[in-house]
């Protein structure tokens, strides 16, 4: 799957199209959608609620199927490249067990997954540092607090070396300065890793903070109106957000929002 | 132990209460033989003789607690028969009836819980079973007890099958429909989204159901044991009732009945309540240590 570039394409969706069938009759969640991801992106899907960016990513995990188009990961169906551990996925809520530890929660997958006792301890422990929760272990999850409960469940979808993360507003329930510190974390990983990431959310400044690449959604149908290449650096601290250029961008984001809703 | 004042104060309010009931029910015999012998007799009378009848309507408490006394420590410490004179309880004690029940009780429980666990883990995986056992489990429950105990009892008996089995069997009966109801909710309270996480890890249905079904029926598994267990006794009583059964609290009542004995009635009454109301309250302890241990408290 190499272009001439030599970015080698993770995601490619072309013409996905995906209707639910509703009480109300048909629901037209995505229309027409196309998309490149190529591996080590850090890319946002943004936009109001009905514009079908959550369910864009429930496609690309194979939680859901598209009715038209072709949507490939790793070149392979949906299906498939969950089969052979494409992708962590991370949901709004932590959804830690609370009859685990946190060392138990996130070594789930590797259960189920089949790794040995001994490298499933060896495991836990690197992710569980990669978050910054070493030491926390062999706390259960009421013994946390809700934006490191959302790391470990971080740490929990990174736990089997899978090359994408497809987040789904992972801080949309934290307070704005839990959310700073984890976005800021998330950039460090993001470096330290080198995953392509999939990110959905509904704040700008989030959007733009961590991208490389925004993809602006709009709804009935949900459909992409715009998608933002960021021309920051990939070193960013947190008061690039102050920056002209950030600033351009947002608006660009801002904008690409506006016009979605001029269909209505 | 700020809960004992409150429970202190219902018990001495629930006594008070029947010893007032106790002089109005058993004051019209008093009232019939004073009439009959043709004495006039003063309300200090009525009180005191209300309280002490051999076959009163209502017995007062402290005539209950002296039957229950004299039918537990008095039969089996000083008795011709009791466990201190021939080693084996005696069979007019409420030791050895309430051990009868107790015993065929925790059978019916294990079966019942056991059959309503299997029959929800059938329900919550196949929609055909969800659509068509459910209504008959409903049905089931719908028919009165009284009515099927003695058919249960007489076709086993029947075909052999007699003492502790078909008592458990009726036991069963009621108590699986409150697992059954408990468990299908316990495995279904999973979220989408707790489902959709193991889905992303291409788990089996074994697997979502050992790592996560389960673990979260747990807080429901003990709810319904609560209530299944009480339902258990109350079967297994009724079980004890028709065919002339010999042993258990069930036969006590009914002996009492025959015989017009209400003291004996009540006591046996009393010791079936506290049965399970002790039940009930071992179950709970176990649910704290587990629900401890799992790290939901609840």
């Amino acid at each position: 799957m190499k272009d001439l570039s030599g970015a080698q394409t993770v995601i490619e969706a072309k013409g996905v199209g995906l209707v639910f069938e509703t009480g109300d009759g048909p629901l037209q969640a995505l229309k027409d959608i196309s998309l490149t991801i190529e591996r080590g992106e850090f890319v946002s899907f943004i936009g109001p609620s009905g514009c079908g960016k959550t369910t864009l990513l429930r496609a690309i995990a194979a939680l859901e199927y598209p009715n038209e188009g072709t949507l490939t990961v790793n070149g392979m169906p949906p299906d498939k490249a969950r089969q052979s551990r494409a992708y962590g996925y991370v949901f709004q809520a932590a959804g830690l067990y609370p009859w685990r530890t946190i060392a138990g929660n996130v070594q789930l997958p590797l259960e189920i997954m089949g790794f040995s006792r001994a490298e499933r301890a060896e495991r836990v422990a690197r992710v569980l540092k990669l978050v910054d929760l070493d030491g926390f272990g062999k706390k259960f999850p009421w013994q946390l607090s809700g934006g490191m409960q959302q790391r470990a469940s971080i740490a929990r979808a990174l736990a089997f070396d899978a090359d994408i993360l497809l987040m789904d507003e992972p801080f949309g329930a934290l307070d704005e300065i839990v959310r700073d510190r984890l976005n800021e974390e998330l950039l460090k990983l993001w470096a330290a890793t080198s995953k392509t990431i999939g990110f959905v959310t509904h704040s700008i400044p989030e959007a733009v903070y961590l991208s490389t690449k925004i993809v602006v959604m709009s709804p009935r149908p949900g459909r992409i109106t715009d998608v933002i290449e960021s021309t920051l650096p990939r070193e960013r601290p947190l008061d690039i957000r102050d920056s002209a250029e950030f600033l351009e961008i947002a608006h660009r984001v801002r904008e690409g929002l506006r016009a979605g809703h001029a269909y209505d | 132990m700020r809960s004992v004042l409150p429970i202190l104060t219902v018990v001495l309010a629930i006594i008070v209460l029947w010893y007032g009931a106790t002089v109005a029910l058993n004051a019209q015999w008093t009232r019939d033989q004073a009439a009959r012998a043709g004495v006039e007799v003063g309300f200090s009378e009525i009180v005191r003789d209300t309280l002490a009848q051999t076959r009163p309507k209502l017995p007062a408490p402290h005539q209950v607690a002296a039957e229950l006394y004299q039918s537990t420590w008095v039969e089996e410490v000083f008795g011709r028969r009791g466990i201190v004179a021939t080693g084996t309880l005696s069979n007019r004690s409420l030791i050895y009836h309430g051990w009868v029940t107790l015993s065929a009780t925790m059978l019916g429980f294990a079966f019942g819980t056991g059959l309503g666990i299997l029959l929800a883990i059938g329900i919550v995986h196949s929609r055909a079973m969800d659509m068509s056992f459910m209504p008959w489990a409903i049905a089931s429950q719908t028919v009165p007890i009284l009515a099927i105990a003695p058919m249960v009892i007489v076709v086993l008996a029947s075909i052999g099958i007699k003492g502790l089995i078909p008592k458990a069997i009726i036991a069963a009966y009621l108590s699986f429909f409150p697992v059954l109801v408990g468990m299908v909710k316990g495995f279904r309270a999973p979220d989408a989204m707790q489902l959709d996480l193991l889905r992303t890890y291409s788990a089996s249905r074994a697997r979502t159901f050992w790592q996560l079904r389960l673990p979260s029926s747990v807080p429901y598994l003990f709810a319904s044991l609560k209530v299944g267990i009480a339902a258990a006794l109350v079967g297994t009583i009724v079980g004890e009732l028709p065919a002339g059964a010999s042993a258990g609290l069930g036969a006590r009542l009914l002996s009492g009945s025959y015989y017009g004995q209400t003291i004996q009635i009540w006591a046996a009454l009393l010791a079936a309540a506290t049965l399970a109301a002790g039940l009930v309250v071992i179950v709970g302890a176990i649910e704290r240590v587990v629900l401890g241990r799992m790290g939901m408290r609840s």
